[in-house]
């Protein structure tokens, strides 16, 4: 079973877990994700990749403490197993070369764009990432991010670092030129509303502009079609087709909707993790 | 002698209004003197047709022979040369369309009961485990099984009592593949897959979980870095399809995939002492007439549906169902609308289910299936109340392994094209069966699927070819004599 090398508290509630998974590490590529479970009983639940070594042999996921899975996952200390763990999965980050990448991070989003960021780096993209939180201690991955790219943008709703606003607002001035200027492409991993926000920001510059989807899912393989996201009027599995779509294709209403469908029960399970309930 | 007794002993089964609302098994199956009473119908005929109506071969009338002589050890032995996973096959098999359907008795009365006789034996054996030690892979040619249902354990069965060490790869947290996530509790219990998985390793075969081929280990890696000399694919038919009607994405409209992998993989019939749910409202459609929508329909009722109605464009005469499900659907309360076609999804304006609207349909002639085309009736519009709606139209191969692996050909439906008989794919010693060739087909189908393409690696490899079943029992025997 992959085993827990390091644990990171980011934020009160978020935290990063670098794990033992070599094959995993072996085979992934930015923007894919892993399913974890976490106990006989548990569910599985899908979490990005936040980070690589195929060296090392270590996948680093992000999780933020709100749901069953992710509280006893946050219970786990270095040295622990995973009960399950399986990935990678979905298809990679598929982002044309050559020209300026936004990458914007929302929330425990933002640890997606680590790997995905610094390939871009890699290979020559000039690249930056505008990482936003309500405040200074809720951003995560400073460091590491401004190690992952050319250029960091810090936001904080209260201006208590950077730029004071939304990751949006300070996306709407460097597409009108300030900074590193204007775009040729835009990921968005975070919150749905956010990655909404984005897609109306960049679509009237018809910036090409990617978003990565976070459906309910069971299986991860394309067998169960719970994670269906309307893509340009098409039905795709975000498991196996996405998990990043085209953002000005994708239909919001209908994903934000769908991924409300089990709210009540994920709370109960939610209070009975906060209890001790599942061990 | 054979006795004269023109029906089938009558299989035990619980009340349906107690059965309706668990997930405790249908059936109890046969006592010891009801099997016995049973294998006596048999007449042992000189040309066996049920053998050959068998996908696997089971020698049925010696099976019967010692059943009714009360050698139950030897009966359990000939079931198991010809069939690695009979407690499986015993309750999931469509006996009345294979073995039973041939059987000579059935032209003038019923078939022998071969399909309950075939459980009940499985069973005997469960409880009277011998006591023989586990067998260890003495060949040095590795081979793995890609998937574990139903084709690839049969398939590292057969390799491994040949001698061969078998890796099985299975991308869930658990094996079983279908039979795991698809054939409910009531039908299959868990603990009957198991006891068959755990047989399987006591003959050497390791199963790896978690491990996606395709994603996690790519095909060739098998060859080139893990040192595997032949490969077998069963990876099953799992992709679910849709029916393309409005709103299909509205909220509680589900695959039965979908909803039968949260009730039998993840189990949330037990919700919330395990954490994955499923809303189950007060009124269930399942759309479709086959196995999986029988199954449905039944779970959807013991998840705590007053209603679960099946809702199929044709009529029961064109369902795809076993009779036997459909029995027992009736039995358990479930409506059938019949020569209905859901045309519309409606919903609430959170998004929520509220009703099926459908048309009315009524029959043409034959279609491309041979089975009377389903016309729509003009101005028969109807809504449906409704607040789940759960698709069991079909499911097609799943094309993850085929996307990541050059040189697998697969025909326009998606599934792997292999030679007749042998199983290989167009990939030298890269072998398929079961539904990731048939698309979605029978349980007893991907087994014998397996077996043939064990047979096939296992000449390919050695030029020999696999002993007999007859020989099997013969081998079993001296095995049992040392």
């Amino acid at each position: 079973m992959p085993k827990i090398l390091e644990k990171r508290q980011l934020t009160p509630i978020t935290q990063l877990f670098r794990i033992d998974a070599p094959m995993i590490a072996a085979a992934a590529q930015p923007g894919q994700f892993i399913i974890i479970r976490v106990r006989d009983g548990g569910e599985r639940i899908p979490l990005t990749i936040a980070d690589y070594d195929r060296d090392a042999g270590t996948v680093t996921i992000v999780v933020q403490e709100v749901g069953a899975t992710t509280r006893q996952l946050g219970a786990h200390e270095p040295g622990e197993e995973i009960l399950d763990m399986v990935g990678p999965l979905g298809e990679p980050a598929d982002i044309p070369s050559g020209g300026h990448v936004i990458g914007i991070g929302g929330g425990f989003g933002a640890a997606a764009l680590l790997c995905l960021m610094r390939e871009l780096t890699n290979r020559g993209d000039n690249t930056t990432v505008i990482l936003g939180a309500r405040n200074q201690e809720l951003l995560i991955l400073v460091d590491e991010l401004r190690a992952a790219c050319r250029n960091l943008e810090l936001c904080t709703d209260d201006g208590s670092v950077g730029f004071k606003g939304f990751v949006t607002q300070r996306l709407e001035q460097l597409i009108e030129g300030d900074g590193p200027g204007k775009p040729d492409h835009v990921i968005a991993i975070g919150p749905p509303v956010m990655m909404r926000a984005v897609a109306e920001l960049t679509r009237p510059h018809e910036i090409d502009t990617h978003v990565s989807m976070d459906p309910l899912m069971v299986d991860g393989t394309g067998m169960c079609g719970g994670c269906r996201v309307s893509v340009g009027g098409e039905v795709k599995f975000a498991c196996v087709d996405g998990p990043i779509f085209d953002g000005h294709a994708v239909d919001f209403n209908e994903a934000v909707r769908r991924s409300k469908m089990y709210v009540k029960e994920e709370e109960i399970a939610a209070c009975r993790a906060k209890e001790g309930g599942y061990v | 002698m054979p006795v004269k007794r023109v029906d089938k002993t009558h299989m035990p089964e619980r009340e349906a209004q107690q059965r309706a609302r668990d997930f405790l098994e249908v059936n109890d199956g046969y006592a010891l003197s009801h099997a016995a009473f049973e294998a006596e119908r048999c007449i042992r005929c000189q040309e066996a047709d049920c053998v050959d109506g068998c996908p696997v071969g089971v020698p049925i009338p010696e099976f019967m022979h010692a059943i009714a002589m009360g050698d139950m050890r030897g009966a359990a032995k000939i079931l198991r040369s010809a069939n690695p996973l009979p407690a499986i096959c015993g309750r999931v098999c469509p006996q009345e369309d294979q073995c039973e359907l041939v059987c000579h008795l059935a032209k003038r009365f019923e078939p022998v009961a071969i399909g309950h006789l075939e459980r009940f034996v499985a069973d005997w054996e469960r409880a009277q485990p011998d006591d023989e030690p586990p067998t260890q892979p003495w060949r040095p040619e590795k081979i793995a099984v890609i998937g574990s249902g139903p084709a690839g354990l049969v398939c590292a069965g057969e390799l491994a009592r040949l001698g061969y060490p078998v890796t099985i790869y299975e991308g869930l947290h658990a094996p079983g593949g279908v039979l795991r996530y698809g054939i409910p509790e009531f039908r299959l219990p868990k603990d009957i897959l198991d006891w068959e998985i755990d047989l399987l390793k006591k003959l050497g075969v390791e199963i790896v979980c978690n491990v996606i081929i395709g994603k996690t280990i790519k095909l060739d890696e098998l060859f080139d870095d893990l040192g595997f000399t032949a490969l077998f694919i069963g990876t099953g038919a799992g992709l679910p399809m849709f029916l393309g009607i409005p709103g299909e994405n509205l909220n509680g409209v589900y695959s039965a995939n979908e909803f039968l992998t949260r009730i039998n993989l993840m189990r949330a019939f037990q919700f919330p002492q395990v954490e994955t749910p499923l809303k189950v409202g007060k009124r269930v459609a399942v759309i479709g007439a086959g196995n999986t929508a029988m199954d449905a329909v039944r779970s959807a009722l013991r998840m705590g549906a007053e209603e679960g109605l099946i809702v199929y464009r044709r009529s029961d005469k064109e369902m795809t169902a076993r009779v036997e499900e459909y029995h027992h659907a009736i039995e358990e309360g479930v409506q059938f609308h019949w020569l209905t076609n859901p045309i519309e999804v409606l919903g609430d304006e959170d998004g929520w289910v509220t009703g099926l609207k459908c048309l009315k349909m009524e029959l043409g002639e034959p279609d491309e299936s041979g089975r009377a085309r389903p016309i729509p009736i003009e101005g028969s519009e109807f809504v449906l109340p409704m607040d789940n709606v759960v698709l069991s139209i079909g499911t097609t191969p799943n094309p993850l392994l085929v996307k990541t692996t050059p040189g697998l050909e697969t025909n326009r439906k998606g599934g792997l094209i292999v030679d007749d008989g042998r199983g290989e794919t167009s990939r030298r010693r890269v072998y398929a069966g079961g539904d990731a060739v048939t698309g979605a087909a029978t349980v007893i189908l991907a087994a014998g699927a397996g077996k043939d393409a064990a047979a096939a690696i296992h000449n390919d490899l050695s030029g020999e070819d696999p002993p007999s079943n007859e020989e099997n029992i013969l081998g079993q025997a001296s095995q049992s004599a040392n």
